[in-house]
């Protein structure tokens, strides 16, 4: 089904070694635009490089990654594209407003977006605390207000509500879906199977295999388990079962 | 109106600089305190009229090298050069970003120092003292083209400190102070010759010494070509994309 869309992200043959580790071998992916597309799989699996990849941070081995219709981590996707990392990316020792209007100002973007981002993500209170003596969530979504700067068409949020609280969670899985419904395209990963169902569509990779692509509904569907973590582990016992 | 993004970078960095209090206090007053306590030590006499212009090149080239070390070293382990690398942010505007924040902070600081010497320690200045603080100045940058380009090679703190004895401590000892170089032991003296920090003292000590011309210029150049130099290998040091 996701053929029938247009596509935020094509991969064709990725191959990405890091270390010793061949992390992918061939990876074929599509990720439908304007979607809240969710990269699931235990740690290790894959997601962060697969994340850099499509930014273009990755050294490849092989294999095309193409991002709204451009090579990865071609200049011009920079206004386009944003990213925020698993570990944080932020200049502790600036105050909240500081960071984000830094990352304005290398876009060239007016005081009104920082203002902008800041109460989107809803530290507007904070704006003038230093990064490193906020909360644990907030400091998140400091992060996060720097990767709406500008209004980008594709945003990479790698693992952003790990460690936060459920409550938390479950605002920014919201907020997400609201982007999502305003047409930008959000790739977000994490290790957690039960924030699947918060996403549109479903990438679930396992050791650099992708396991599957496909919707919360078809997940449960396909497997006919009530489960998303169970689903998951379902399939992977299927995939093994049909190469030993 | 936009903001240039190298603009951009040195307000952040001088902003990071200001909310780290101590540092601050450190780079601007501790020139002044070891000035003084040279000139106290030698009782402002001719062993101090030699060592004094020295250590008013020393200050700029070696605090701004830890200082840049340090900054940049941060800048990559704590994943902010990884973010600015996804954004429309030039590898030139990061480093000249960098070179522009510590030149400000080098003016500052070398001001100072040069103020005290004179009229506190009672160094004479020869030559012009606006000529020694624009040299103090090249020096600084000096110390930040080689701090952007080798902080490259450490992965922590820890290391970055440790290029500290290995590449800055023997450029101070063949310098030109404790020996003229061209009394040094053959070897030495053409390791002297090769070393950037070496021009970086000749230049200052002979404005200090009242010489003009050429015998500025020429280590002027030799430290301007160095900075290029360095600030050119530190731009491949800051690959867009990583293994
Ligand atoms: N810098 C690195 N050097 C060597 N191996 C790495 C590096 N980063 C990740 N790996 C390896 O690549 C694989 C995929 O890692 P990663 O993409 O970070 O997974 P995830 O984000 O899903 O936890 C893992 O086996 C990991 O050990
Ligand atoms: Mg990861």
């Amino acid at each position: 089904m996701l053929g029938a869309m247009t596509s935020a992200v094509t991969i064709r043959g990725l191959r990405v070694r890091r270390g010793r580790v061949q992390v992918f071998d061939g990876l074929d992916l599509d990720i439908a635009a304007g979607r809240l597309t969710g990269l699931i799989g235990p740690s290790g699996c894959g997601k962060t490089t697969l994340i850099r990849s499509i930014v273009g941070l990755q050294i490849v081995q092989g294999g095309d990654v193409t991002v709204l219709g451009r090579p990865a981590g071609a200049p011009e996707l920079r206004h386009r594209v944003t990213y925020s990392a698993q570990n944080d990316g932020l200049y502790r020792d600036l105050s909240v407003r500081d960071n984000v209007a830094y990352f304005a100002q290398i876009a060239g973007l007016p005081g009104s977006e920082v203002d902008r981002v800041i109460a989107a993500v809803g530290l507007a209170g904070q704006a003038k605390q230093r990064a490193d003596s906020v909360s644990g969530g907030q400091f998140r979504r400091i992060s996060l207000a720097i990767a709406l700067l500008g209004r980008p068409d594709l945003i990479l949020l790698d693992e952003p509500t790990v460690g936060l609280d459920p409550v938390l969670r479950a605002d920014l899985w919201d907020m997400f879906a609201r982007l999502a419904r305003d047409g930008v395209t959000l790739i977000v990963s994490s290790h957690v199977m039960d924030e699947a169902s918060r996403c549109d569509d479903l990438v679930l990779l396992r050791e650099g295999q992708l396991v599957a692509a496909t919707t919360p509904a078809g997940l449960l569907a396909e497997t006919g388990l009530a489960d998303a973590d169970q689903a998951f582990l379902e399939l992977i016992h299927r995939a093994e079962g049909v190469q030993p | 109106m936009t903001t240039p993004q190298f603009a951009a970078t040195a307000a952040r960095v001088l902003k990071q600089l200001r909310n780290d209090r101590r540092t601050i206090a450190l780079l601007v007053v501790m020139p002044s305190v070891l000035i003084g306590l040279f000139a106290w030590l030698f009782n402002s006499g001719q062993m101090f009229q030699r060592v004094g212009p020295v250590v008013l090149a020393l200050f700029p080239f070696l605090m701004m090298f830890l200082v840049t070390s340090i900054t940049t070293l941060r800048e990559r382990t704590s994943g902010t050069l990884e973010r600015l690398m996804t954004t429309p942010m030039t590898k030139s505007g990061i480093i000249l970003g960098y070179a522009t924040a510590f030149a400000l902070f080098a003016v500052v600081q070398s001001l100072i120092a040069v103020l005290f010497a004179v009229y506190v320690c009672d160094l004479t200045l020869a030559g012009s003292m606006a000529a020694l603080l624009v040299f103090a100045v090249a020096d600084a940058l000096l110390g930040t083209a080689m701090g952007l380009f080798l902080s490259a090679f450490a992965r922590t703190e820890f290391q970055a400190i440790q290029f500290f004895p290995l590449f800055i401590v023997p450029q101070i000892i063949l310098g030109g102070v404790f020996m003229p170089i061209d009394q040094m032991p053959r070897v030495l003296e053409i390791l002297a010759r090769c070393f950037p920090f070496t021009y970086g003292i000749e230049g200052v000590a002979n404005i200090a010494a009242g010489l003009g011309g050429w015998d500025v210029w020429r280590p002027f150049l030799v430290v301007v070509a160095f900075v290029v130099g360095f600030i050119v290998l530190g731009s491949l040091t800051l690959p867009r994309r990583t293994r």
